[in-house]
C-alpha cells in the first residue's frame, strides 16, 4: 500500500533527514520525501495500518527536525 | 508568507531594533562588560534560539556538522570572545549580527523557494478536485474522484476539469488540452469520442461514462510522474549532497586548525601567540563556508526546469534525464507515427491517357471518377488501404457515405491481389501490379510505376487500364522543421530506423534531411542498431531514441534517453519512456533539449560562482582581510544570487 502525504519542511537537508528518519520506523517499507513538492510518499509493509504507523513516522521526524509537519 | 515565515520576520524586526539600540547605547553609556553581555544576549536569543536548538538536536542525533552547527559555533564563539576580552576583540554585536543576517537570508530563501514552488506546481496543476455524478432527483452529487467506480456516468460542466478518462455519452464541446499538451488549439469532442482526464471542458455540458478508475486515469498517471520526478536525483544533485557531506566537516576541522596551529607556531617561534585574533579568523572562516547557496539552488534549478518543460507538454521523469538530455549528440527516430502521421492518405491520383481523354470529352473530372470507381469497388473491404480510399472520396462529399455500397455489386476479393466488382454496370478491378498483369488488359495504356514511394492501387475498367492511385504515409508538418531545429541546436547525427521498405525510407530521409536511415528492420534489429550507435557515439555524449511508445518499448529503455511521443491515452508510452511528449509534435524535442541545456548552464554557473566566491572569501578570512561582516554578507549574498539565478530556469524562449 502506498500513500502520499502533504508535509511542511523548510530546507532540502531537513527533508533528507526526515526521509532517513521515516525509513527507520517499523511498518514503513520505503519512504521518500520531496522537498520541492512538499510531499512524503510512504510505502507500508504488508499488514501495517497507516493510521497506526503515521504517528510513529511523525514522532521520528520530529526528533530530527522539530518544526516539520506531516498531514495525515 | 506562511505563518512560520511571518513569525521569523517579527523576530528579525525585534532583534534588529534591539541590536541598533544597544549599539547606540554602548557609545553613550559606560557599563561593565558583563551587563552588556547580558543585554546583547536578549536580541541574540530572540533571533537565534531555534538555530541553537537545531544545532543541539543535531549533536544529540550524532549528525553534528550542518549549517545550524556552523552558525551556532561561530556566533557563540564571537560572543564568548567578546566576554573574555572585555569587548576589545570580536564582540557581542558581531555575534548577534551574524545570526541576524543568517536568519534574513534563510527567510528570503524560504520565501523565494516557496513562491517558485507554487509557481511551478501551478503550471503542473491539473488535478481535478471532484467529480459530479447525477443522482435520482435529477441533481448532481459531488464525489471524490477516487470513489467513482468504472462505468459510472459523470457530468462535466463548462469550465470544469475532466476528472476521469471515459467515453462521451451525450453532448459536444470543445476541450482545452493546454495543461496536458502545451498546445493551445482547442479540440472538438462529441458523443462517442474518447475523452482524457486533465482537459478543461470549455463550451458544452458533457456526460461521460468512465472507463478507468481515477488512479488509473491519465491525469493521475501524469501527476504521479511529475511528483516522482523530483525524487530522481541528477548527477549534479548527488555531487552536491556528497560534497556537503565531506565539505562541512572539512571546513570545521580547517577552522579548528586555523584557531590552534598559527598561535602554537607563533609561540614556538617565540612571538606573542595572538590567540583571539586567530580564533576570530577561524570563526569568520566558519561563517563564510556555510554551503546553503549550493544545497538549495541546485535542486531548485532542476525543479524549475522540469516545471518549465511540463508547462509545454514535455514530461521529464527525473532531473537525471533533464541532465542527460543536455549531453545528447545522437538522436534516433522511429519513422511511422513519429516522423510520419502513421495513417495512410491518398497522395496522388493519376488517370491513364485514354481514360482521361474519354472522360474529359464527356465533361467529367477523370481524377474524381477514378477515385470514385476505386472507392466503390473497395467499399466492402476493411483493409487500411480501402479505408483511406473511402476517406479520400468522402472527404469532398460526406453525403455519399450511404450510397457508396449500393453502387457496387458482385464484389470479389482476390487475396494478395485486390478487388473486383461491378460498379454502375462496369467491371472495375482495383489492385496491385500483379493483378493487372494477370488480367490480360486491352487498350493502349499499360500499368505505370509512379516515381514516388508508397502503395499503388491500379484500376482497370472493363478490361482497360484506367490509371492508378498512390497511397502513402504522410510526414507530419512539423517533422522537417524539428530536424532543422535539432541540427541547429548542435545534434551531430540523426538516424531513422524503420520497418518500412528501402524506397519509402530513402524518400522520407532525404525530404526531412536525416543523416542516416536503416530500412526493413524487425523490432529486434532496431535494438541491434541502437546498440551499434551507442558504441559509435562520441564518449561522454548521450543517445536519445524517439518513438511512438507503442512497439518501441525495448529500444526506448535501451537508449540513454527514451522519448515517447503522443502520450495522450497511451499507458505504454508513459511507462517505458524517460521523457514523454504529450502531443505528437517532434518539434518539442528540440525545445526539451533547449530547456535542459539552459537548466544545466544555470546549475554550473551556480556551482562555479558559489564555490568561487566562497573560496576567495575563505582565503581572505584566513588571512584576516575579511571580517565577520564581510563573511555574513558573502554567505547570504551568494545564496540570494544563486536562488534568483535558479528561478531563471522557469522561463523559456521559444
Amino acid at each position: 500500500m502506498k500513500k502520499t502525504y502533504e508535509i511542511e519542511v523548510d530546507c532540502a537537508a531537513c527533508a533528507q533527514k526526515m526521509e532517513d528518519a521515516a525509513n527507520t520506523v517499523e511498518g514503513v517499507l520505503k519512504a521518500t520525501v520531496s522537498f520541492m513538492t512538499q510531499k512524503m510518499k510512504v510505502e507500508f509493509a504488508e499488514g501495517a495500518d497507516a493510521a497506526l504507523v503515521m504517528p510513529e513516522v511523525l514522532k521520528a521526524c520530529k526528533k530530527v527536525e522539530d518544526d516539520c509537519e506531516i498531514r495525515f | 508568507m506562511t505563518k512560520k515565515q511571518k513569525k521569523v520576520l517579527v523576530r528579525i524586526i525585534i532583534a534588529s531594533a534591539l541590536l541598533i539600540a544597544l549599539m547606540l547605547a554602548e557609545r553613550m553609556a559606560y557599563l561593565p562588560t558583563l551587563v552588556w553581555f547580558l543585554l546583547y544576549l536578549i536580541p541574540y536569543l530572540v533571533i537565534g534560539y531555534d538555530i541553537l536548538k537545531k544545532a543541539a538536536i543535531g549533536i544529540r542525533n550524532r549528525q553534528v556538522f550542518d549549517e545550524n552547527f556552523l552558525m551556532a559555533v561561530a556566533t557563540v564563539g564571537a560572543i564568548l570572545l567578546g566576554l573574555f576580552t572585555d569587548g576589545s576583540e570580536g564582540g557581542f554585536e558581531e555575534g548577534v549580527a551574524v545570526m541576524l543576517f543568517y536568519q534574513i537570508g534563510e527567510l528570503f530563501q524560504s520565501v523565494a523557494v516557496g513562491k517558485s514552488r507554487r509557481n511551478i506546481t501551478a503550471l503542473m496543476d491539473i488535478r481535478p478536485d471532484c467529480a459530479y455524478v447525477p443522482n435520482q432527483d435529477g441533481g448532481l452529487e459531488e464525489m471524490d474522484p477516487d470513489d467513482v467506480e468504472i462505468g459510472t456516468v459523470i457530468v462535466v460542466s463548462p469550465g470544469e476539469k475532466v476528472p476521469i478518462d471515459g467515453i462521451v455519452e451525450e453532448g459536444s464541446s470543445t476541450l482545452n488540452t493546454a495543461a496536458l499538451t502545451g498546445e493551445s488549439l482547442p479540440r472538438e469532442i462529441s458523443a462517442g469520442d474518447e475523452i482524457i482526464s486533465g482537459c478543461i471542458n470549455l463550451t458544452g455540458v458533457l456526460r461521460i461514462r468512465t472507463t478507468k478508475a481515477f488512479g488509473e486515469s491519465t491525469v493521475s498517471k501524469i501527476l504521479d510522474l511529475v511528483e516522482n520526478s523530483s525524487m530522481k536525483k541528477s548527477k549534479s544533485e548527488n555531487f552536491i549532497s556528497k560534497f556537503a557531506r565531506y565539505y562541512t566537516p572539512a571546513v570545521c576541522y580547517a577552522a579548528l586548525a586555523l584557531a590552534v596551529v598559527p598561535p602554537v607556531a607563533l609561540l614556538l617561534l617565540g612571538r606573542p601567540a595572538q590567540v583571539t585574533t586567530w580564533i576570530i579568523r577561524a570563526l569568520t572562516f566558519l561563517v563564510i563556508s556555510c554551503p546553503c547557496a549550493l544545497v538549495i539552488s541546485i535542486p531548485l534549478s532542476f525543479f524549475a526546469g522540469i516545471g518549465a518543460a511540463s508547462s509545454r507538454g514535455i514530461l521529464v521523469k527525473g532531473s537525471n534525464y533533464l541532465e542527460a538530455m543536455s549531453e545528447t549528440s545522437v538522436v534516433v527516430f522511429d519513422k511511422t507515427g513519429t516522423l510520419t502521421k502513421g495513417v495512410f492518405e491518398v497522395t496522388a491520383i493519376r488517370p491513364a491517357g485514354q481514360f482521361a481523354k474519354r472522360l474529359t470529352a464527356d465533361g467529367k473530372d477523370p481524377s474524381g471518377e477514378l477515385l470514385a470507381l476505386a472507392a466503390c469497388a473497395e467499399s466492402y473491404s476493411n483493409h487500411p488501404i480501402s479505408k483511406s480510399l473511402k476517406e479520400a472520396y468522402l472527404a469532398d462529399r460526406p453525403e455519399a457515405e450511404g450510397s457508396l455500397r449500393t453502387l457496387a455489386s458482385d464484389v470479389e476479393e482476390i487475396s494478395g491481389r485486390g478487388v473486383k466488382a461491378t460498379v454502375s454496370g462496369h467491371t472495375v478491378a482495383a489492385g496491385n501490379a500483379k493483378m493487372m498483369e494477370e488480367m490480360a488488359l486491352t487498350g493502349e495504356d499499360t500499368p505505370q510505376q509512379p516515381p514516388e514511394s508508397g502503395t499503388v492501387v491500379h484500376v482497370a475498367v472493363d478490361g482497360t487500364y484506367a490509371g492508378y492511385i498512390l497511397i502513402s504515409d504522410v510526414e507530419k508538418d512539423t517533422s522537417a522543421s524539428a530536424l532543422k531545429a535539432l541540427k541547429k541546436s548542435g545534434i551531430e547525427r540523426t538516424v531513422m530506423l524503420t520497418g518500412d521498405n528501402e524506397k519509402t525510407a530513402a524518400a522520407v530521409a532525404s525530404r526531412l534531411g536525416i543523416d542516416e536511415y536503416h530500412a526493413e528492420l524487425l523490432p529486434g534489429d532496431k535494438v541491434d542498431q541502437v546498440e551499434r550507435l551507442l558504441a559509435e557515439k562520441p564518449a561522454g555524449s548521450k543517445l536519445a531514441f524517439v518513438g511512438d511508445g507503442i512497439n518501441d518499448a525495448p529500444v526506448l529503455s535501451r537508449a540513454d534517453i527514451g522519448i515517447a511521443m503522443g502520450a495522450m491515452g497511451s499507458d505504454a508510452a508513459i511507462e517505458a519512456a524517460d521523457v514523454v511528449l504529450m502531443d505528437d509534435n517532434p518539434e518539442r524535442i528540440a525545445l526539451a533539449m533547449q530547456i535542459s541545456r539552459k537548466c544545466l548552464r544555470i546549475v554550473h554557473e551556480n556551482i562555479y560562482f558559489a564555490l568561487g566566491v566562497k573560496g576567495l572569501c575563505l582565503i581572505l578570512g584566513a588571512l584576516g582581510i575579511a571580517n565577520m561582516w564581510v563573511a555574513v554578507f558573502a554567505d547570504v549574498g551568494v545564496m540570494i544570487l544563486a536562488v534568483c539565478n535558479a528561478i531563471r530556469c522557469l522561463s523559456v524562449r521559444e
